[in-house]
């Protein structure tokens, strides 16, 4: 929910793909993790709304932030932002859904319901992607 | 070898979900979509169209309240979908909102800021104000740029009075003694522009939005059927569906069947079929 205005500087809030946006870690094509590239598929997003819902949140707690930092100063977000760091490390197992509970009440969103919690919501998603392979890449051992 | 080459595959198709998987809407398809939409335009067909409520919606600020009121046709492309379809969507118990434009939008909107003004006002202890109800709904549908084609008429009675916002699908909003909404607005206006004015009692304000929505429907393929109110004071909401019903379907005044014995029977005979059971299988549903 916005509860701040929009004061801060917007211009590194949308990260934009790169030249090669599916370079693996040897920054060529990763053709076997990412499929085919084309350059009509990477030029536009499929949908206007696609970049801007994918960093929504992201540039919230940017804009969040950025006007707490106006307001407190510095120590806040900085405070704020490792609190988020903890938060974001209570995981489940890699292929297992988590609830992220300390990280939504930390952002408020524990009592706000939005689309993200009534459309493709993960807990209820079909695909689970297979555990072995799911943790080897989380460990970077793939 | 062939157990590498699975691995493989594997691996393609798991990495897809590795990222992150965000609730949400998902624009996976697309990209098909628009080629689907091109080539279906080639061939003469046409694509289904998504169900509109190209309606007359209005309300008026009177004297102690708010009175909203709405037809009750829904249609999908050409053809009526709904005959009686509630467009006055309950948001809170002093809150209620009006949508026009696709069915499914203002139904799944109003029903998300429904709960979170719920929870909001569980939170504060206060009962909440119609100006909640309103910057929620417009930051939200300014998040998605239009493409939730709801248009709103959003009216209330809170601690600070008697309120009528109307919320357009780009998320602009506009605080005003009378509005209309929807593709009859402009018939709807005509009456309000007519016979509007401060301060009315609560009969002549019935009258006037009922006569606005009439104008609606008589003067708009979109709009129709019957036409719902929703009186709004301090303490008292009174949900009248439908408080007139403009459009009456006639009754048939004849009958095309025949009586009983109006073909007379000359003989009659009667051959029971022997079915012999052959084989049972009995399957239990998985019911887990």
């Amino acid at each position: 929910m916005n509860t701040r205005g929009l004061r801060s500087q917007l211009k590194d809030s949308v990260p934009v793909t790169g030249l090669c946006p599916q370079a693996g870690p040897y920054g060529v094509q990763d053709s076997l993790r990412r499929g085919f590239s084309s350059v009509k598929n990477e030029l536009l997003p499929s949908h206007p709304l696609e970049l801007s819902e994918k960093n929504f949140q992201l540039n919230q707690d940017k804009m969040n932030f950025n006007t707490l930092r106006n307001i407190q100063g510095l120590h806040a977000p900085l405070k704020l932002q490792m609190e988020y760091r903890a938060a974001r490390q209570i995981q489940r197992l890699p292929f297992l859904p988590s609830s992220n509970l300390a990280l939504d009440t930390l952002r408020g969103s524990d009592d706000t319901i939005g689309f993200e919690d009534i459309l493709n919501d993960p807990v209820q998603s079909e695909m689970m992607g297979d555990p072995h392979i799911m943790t080897e890449y989380k460990l970077g051992v793939l | 070898s062939r157990a590498s080459r699975k691995r493989e595959c594997r691996i393609m198709a798991t990495v897809s979900v590795c990222q992150y998987h965000r609730g949400g809407f998902s624009f996976e398809n697309c990209k098909r979509n628009a080629l689907l939409e091109a080539d279906i335009n080639k061939l003469g067909f046409s694509s289904p169209a998504a169900r509109k409520t190209g309606t007359t919606i209005c309300g008026v600020v009177y004297k102690d309240g708010v009175v909203l009121g709405a037809d009750t046709r829904a249609t999908e492309g050409m053809v009526v979908a709904d005959k009686n379809c509630s467009k006055i969507h309950y948001i809170s118990p002093n809150v209620y909102c009006c949508g026009a434009g696709t069915a499914a939008d203002t139904e799944m909107t109003t029903q998300i800021i429904s709960s979170n003004l719920e929870l909001h006002s569980l939170s504060t202890g206060r009962l909440p104000r119609v100006a909640t109800a309103n910057r929620m709904l417009k930051q939200m549908l300014f998040r998605y740029q239009g493409y939730i084609g709801a248009a709103l008429v959003l009216g209330g009675v809170d601690c600070t009075g008697p309120h009528l916002y109307s919320i357009y699908p780009h998320g602009s909003t506009d605080k005003l003694p009378y509005v209309t909404m929807g593709s009859g607005s402009l018939a709807a206006m005509a009456v309000f522009e007519d016979r509007y004015r401060p301060n009315m009692e609560e009969e002549e304000a019935k009258r006037l939005v009922r006569d606005a929505i009439a104008a609606g429907i008589f003067n708009d393929l979109g709009s129709g059927s019957n036409i719902d109110l929703c009186v709004i004071t301090k303490g008292k909401v009174d949900y009248l569906r439908p408080h007139d019903v403009a459009n009456k379907k006639g009754v048939r005044t004849g009958n095309y069947r025949y009586k009983h014995g109006t073909t007379g029977v000359l003989a009659k005979t009667v051959t029971p079929l022997n079915l012999e059971v052959v084989e049972e299988n009995v399957q239990t549903m998985d019911t887990s």
